[in-house]
């Protein structure tokens, strides 16, 4: 996109020399070819999970929700926790595809499309959860705004968790879009080197017939440029929207205006963790690590970085508004957070959230490997703390003394959520060997702006 | 290099004049006494401005969270003579806040392009600090504002009256914070800081025109990454002591980012127009359609963001409708209806509707006037959050305001165009300089 003139102190984004065929081929190779025993390990361990997930939910649907350590105090606890996790981690996929994509960022395209894929099997756990809740799955459809000949109740507009229901539905709707899009001349590819009759068959049904004619190309550029504009304010809506189930409510410390931009800073720092996790891991069992360069790495710490910073000023700005609106419900609530029988899961979150983000102002630490992927799994747990802090320690203590409680998981909370996990694992590991991981096509148009071999041509020509 | 025209030294000497014209009218227009002010009250009649027919007479709905319900009885007169009395003392902290923000917000969205490495924005470097040059001088004027009432010259901010604190427990809690030496030590702190920043930061890109190697860029690269680090927490809190505080009963967790949302706005917006001014004078060689395509992008996209916060902010609090907190936008609603719903038309469904079109973020004169649109959006913004706390319902956009406005408009563009004589306008040695001439947007 653009001028093609880079400047040189720019770090290539494609290394060890790549032509256009050999990105083809580099790409290709784990479709192509057949899983090594690792994957298979680590395939069997993640259904295994999911297995152990599905058999929890089986056990929650059939006998209750009262299968939960929920109690009447604290009404909403791991589910709600998983939940906004989940979404949460969902976030960098939309951002790196749309917002990058608007600020003409180069180096989403060596990640894009695994982010993408992030993103889409997320938001499935995600959505899990509320419908799981619900008791009584099989009558889901009630959230519908449809006529009540169907046996519901007009739904209640005025609900934020109805909002959400708007709002997870078009995300993952648009991002589904978004990232087929971008597979369309990369599935084409695989299907004009397809060599078993099968295969070709399926790879030609999911490329939807992409020829590689200007105006196909025409086209997938406009159409990229309209669902960035569309997915970014949707990339904000989403979490503002989860937080709003949550700050519309009179619950100290629940209900705060900040919740909506600082939830979504919060959603990016998570799902920017939960990418890296994935392409650290990703980029060394498939061969990717000149696509998947020390740059990209770099700069995801960055954005790790600099989304745990605004996290942590809006935890700042919360204690200390807290302190000043003098209203001691607020205070509590805080202090409560801090010092109450929960306060190691606050400071478990602290710890995870703002301080260790810090290390990467230092350069050998957000350039190293282990490192990274060390602060990457450290995020994510800490994340899930933050989700946990915000509901389980706002319900645990609430203006009624008497009532006080302390919530905990039974096995089936866990066992859900650990499938979940697995659930995300299976989809994710599947993709992997079927999916192009990488925007080759995309890739392909950055090669002679960023690739080092033409960078290291243009500099010896300048001097 | 740039020389001031004569008739940018005219306009600015003019504004100025008229300013203080206007302001001086304000100051000796308001009421001296309590008698003067019933008498200013019983003659402006029921029809003056549109709101009177609604409230204006109705004692209960004066900002009855201040008065009386903490046992302090001030008198409904005595009221209303404090509010007159302050009006033009708002007027004039209206505009020189709003000025000095363009200046802030314009450090911040400079720091943002260094620390981002970004490759279309090197040419604007320049116009970006010409604007933070007035960052000092805007800073004093609104400083010297504070000092003024904390030696009880106005009643801008209530809670420097001993006499109100004693008797309002709600303060009392948060005199720790709120108190008059603290706030002013915080105040220069802030100041010192972005000030400091902007000095290094600016020598350090002169320094780097004619440097054979890129050691003043990465020094400025990691000089603008610690300065985000303390603005982002400084301009918080500068919102919340400069703003928020006066009301001081209430309290919004969003309240900083929602000002930085209106700040930057207002900055890229203030940046826009003026490249295009310098451009159309024959300056600027190097700027083109498409980098004012993408400051218009920044304009549009950071007012559906402030859109966004603003919708966050006032949405939560009306939902929730907790009285210690609805209040706030109850009496912008009931008091000052035009200026609180016509912010939001000014603010987004103006620029939105304009600024949508790819062509039309590409024309000069379409940028011109959305920008102006924005900017008296954005002043608005800032008249809606202090005025109703200052004055109540005893608003009026007349003399002082406009009077200060030009004042202030005056110097900042002195100020501005006298610092974009001081080094070339094109940051010639900056390694992404050539990036930022060969950056076309693929139209």
């Amino acid at each position: 996109m653009g001028s093609h003139y880079e400047a040189p102190i720019r770090k290539p984004l494609v290394t060890g020399n790549k032509s256009y065929h050999q990105i083809t081929v580099d790409v290709a190779r784990p479709i192509e070819g057949s899983a090594n025993k690792q994957w298979w390990i680590v395939f069997g361990i993640s259904l295994t999970l999911f297995m152990w997930g599905i058999g929890c939910i089986i056990y929650t649907v059939s006998t209750g929700i009262g299968t939960w350590g929920l109690n009447k105090t604290v009404g909403w606890a791991w589910d709600i926790t998983n939940f906004v996790w989940w979404v949460g981690i969902g976030h960098a996929g939309t951002l790196i595809s749309a917002v990058l994509l608007l600020f003409r960022q180069k180096w989403r395209m060596g990640i894009n499309r695994s982010a993408e894929a992030m993103t889409i099997f997320s938001v499935i756990q995600a959505g899990l959860f509320p419908v799981i809740h619900m008791g009584r799955p099989w009558l889901a459809y009630w959230i519908v705004p449809i006529p009540n000949t169907f046996g519901s109740l007009w739904v209640n507009f005025n609900s934020p968790l109805l909002w959400d229901v708007f709002a997870i539905s078009t995300y993952l709707t648009v991002s589904l879009v978004f990232w087929w899009t971008g597979l369309l001349p990369d599935f084409a590819m695989i299907r004009d080197r397809a060599v078993k009759p099968f295969q070709k068959k399926i790879y030609s049904l999911v490329s939807f017939g992409w020829s590689g004619r200007a105006k196909d190309w025409q086209r997938f550029e406009e159409v990229s440029l309209v669902l960035a504009g569309l997915a970014t304010p949707l990339v904000l809506s989403v979490h503002t929207i989860v937080s709003f189930d949550f700050a519309t409510s009179v619950i100290p410390g629940w209900h705060t205006t900040i919740f909506p931009p600082y939830f979504v800073a919060g959603a990016i720092f998570s799902g920017f963790a939960m990418v890296q996790t994935l392409l650290l891991v990703m980029r060394k069992v498939c061969n990717l690590e000149d696509y998947i360069t020390l740059q990209h790495i770099e700069l995801m710490n960055i954005v790790i970085m600099i989304t745990g910073s605004i996290v942590g000023c809006a935890y700042i700005t919360e204690l200390f508004i807290a302190w000043y609106s003098g209203v001691e419900y607020e205070q509590y609530a805080f202090l409560n957070r801090a010092t109450g029988p929960y306060w190691w899961a606050y400071w478990a979150m602290m710890t995870c959230n703002v301080f260790s983000p810090q290390f990467m102002w230092f350069k050998k630490l957000r350039t190293s490997i282990t490192f990274s992927f060390v602060i990457s799994i450290v995020v994510n747990i800490g994340m899930w703390f933050e989700r946990f802090v915000i509901i389980v320690t706002s319900l645990h203590r609430d203006y009624l003394p008497s009532s006080w409680t302390m919530f905990s998981p039974t096995f089936v909370d866990i066992g859900i959520f650990l499938g979940t996990i697995g659930f995300f694992f299976v989809l994710f590991l599947l993709y992997s060997r079927t999916f192009p991981v990488i925007a080759q096509a995309e890739v392909k148009t950055i090669l002679k702006s960023s690739g080092d071999n033409y960078k290291q041509t243009r500099d010896n020509h300048v001097k | 290099m740039y020389v001031v025209s004569n008739n940018i030294k005219i306009l600015s000497l003019v504004l100025v004049v008229l300013g203080l014209l206007g302001i001086g009218y304000g100051f000796y227009s308001s009421p001296k006494t309590i008698e003067e002010s019933k008498e200013m009250i019983a003659s402006m009649g029921h029809d003056s401005h549109s709101h009177d027919s609604h409230s204006s007479h109705d004692e209960k709905s004066y900002n009855s969270n201040y008065d009386g319900d903490h046992g302090h009885v001030m008198s409904h007169d005595e009221h209303v003579f404090h509010q007159l009395a302050n009006r033009p003392w708002a007027a004039v902290y209206v505009a020189a806040f709003f000025f000095f923000m363009i200046s802030l917000g314009t450090l911040a969205f400079y720091a943002i392009q260094r620390a981002a490495q970004a490759g279309w924005s090197p040419l604007l470097f320049r116009v970006m600090e010409g604007i933070t040059g007035y960052l000092l001088p805007g800073g004093i004027f609104v400083i010297v504002i504070l000092v003024l009432s904390v030696m009880h010259l106005n009643h801008l901010f209530i809670w420097m009256d001993p006499e109100v604190v004693e008797h309002d427990k709600i303060i009392k809690a948060k005199s720790g914070y709120l108190d008059s030496t603290f706030f002013l030590i915080r105040a220069v702190f802030y100041l010192s800081g972005w000030v400091i920043y902007r000095y290094v930061s600016r020598r350090l890109s002169i320094a780097q025109d004619n440097s054979k190697d890129n050691k003043n860029h990465v020094k400025n690269f990691k000089l603008s990454a610690a300065f985000l680090v303390f603005f982002l927490v400084t301009e918080s809190m500068m919102s919340w002591d400069w703003i928020m505080s006066i009301d001081p009963h209430w309290f919004s967790t969003l309240f900083g980012w929602y000002v930085f949302a209106s700040m930057v706005v207002s900055a890229v917006t203030t940046i826009a127009l003026i490249s295009i001014y310098l451009k159309s004078n024959g300056y600027l060689p190097n700027i083109n359609s498409n980098h004012l395509h993408d400051l218009a992008k920044f304009m549009f996209g950071f007012s559906v963001f402030w859109a966004y916060l603003w919708f966050s902010q006032f949405m939560l609090i009306w939902y929730s409708n907790i009285p210690e907190e609805v209040v706030y936008f109850i009496s912008r609603m009931e008091d000052y209806p035009l200026t609180f719903w016509g912010m939001v038309v000014l603010n987004l469904i103006f620029p939105f509707l304009i600024l949508i079109s790819s062509n039309f973020k590409r024309s000069n004169w379409i940028i011109v006037m959305a920008g102006i649109i924005i900017l008296i959006g954005h002043y608005v913004d800032v008249f809606n959050m202090i005025m109703p706390s200052a004055v109540g319902d005893q608003w009026f956009i007349g003399i002082p305001e406009i009077g200060s406005i030009m004042f202030f408009g005056g110097i900042f563009i002195y100020v501005v165009f006298s610092s974009l004589t001081k080094a070339p306008l094109e940051a010639s040695g900056d390694p992404f300089n050539t990036e930022s001439k060969k950056f076309v947007y693929p139209h």
